[in-house]
């Protein structure tokens, strides 16, 4: 989890990072499943690993692939 | 998405998988008493059902399934089945939000409270995909025109 967060925010291209932001997510909803949270989990697999990555790939779609800094 | 040749794999995994994740976004919904879930997380799987022909297929294709304006009236109809029932349950004699008092007769407190939420989160459901749907429609027509 930790390994996907730092790549999500190192990488230069950002469908790289938005795919590593989406299985951070999916893990965190893990994590929150098997600590018994099944409600926050669920909510943290849907909204967080679906629709989030969506919109995300949607905004790359509308500007760059690249970071400029 | 432009200019882009719609793969029939794409489609066709995206036609199977799709109806899937709706019947399960219903059955979230309408569970969501005595299971985790509820009304948010089983709209949010509505409309991710939604999203995915949306992504896998054409503008064209996509519009036969669900227009992109029956978004905000969806919305504005969810909105106004949560506060309607609310405000029944107000003018019923109770509180805001009521269950127990809502005058649905043939029915007593528990199972009053049981159906008051079931509708509470239909409302909640409608809503959370038709605005979901609809940011999507609003970030993909920035694109086009």
């Amino acid at each position: 989890m930790l390994t996907t967060a730092i790549i999500a925010l190192e990488a230069d291209d950002l469908l790289i990072a938005v795919v590593m932001l989406t299985i951070f997510s999916f893990l965190n909803a893990l994590l929150f499943t098997t600590m018994g949270a099944v409600d926050v989990g669920f909510t943290e697999a849907v909204v967080g690993a679906g629709v989030t990555g969506i919109l995300l790939v949607v905004a790359i779609y509308q500007t760059t692939y690249e970071t400029v800094d | 998405m432009k200019k882009r040749v719609a793969s029939p794999i794409v489609l066709l995994g995206s036609r199977l998988l799709s109806p899937y994740i709706m019947v399960f976004g219903l059955y979230v919904i309408f569970h969501g008493h005595y299971s985790p879930g509820g009304g948010f997380q089983g709209g949010t799987l509505l409309a991710a059902s939604l999203l995915l022909i949306r992504i896998s297929s054409g503008r064209r294709i996509s519009r036969i399934q669900f227009s992109d304006y029956l978004t905000t009236p969806l919305a504005v109809v969810g909105v106004l089945i949560y506060f309607g029932t609310g405000l029944v349950a107000l003018f019923a004699g109770g509180y805001f939000l009521d269950y127990g008092q809502l005058p649905i007769p043939g029915l007593d407190g528990a199972e009053l409270r049981y159906w008051g939420i079931l509708i509470i989160e239909l409302g909640i459901g409608l809503t959370v995909m038709a605005v979901l749907v609809s940011i999507f429609d609003d970030m993909v027509r920035g694109e086009d025109e």
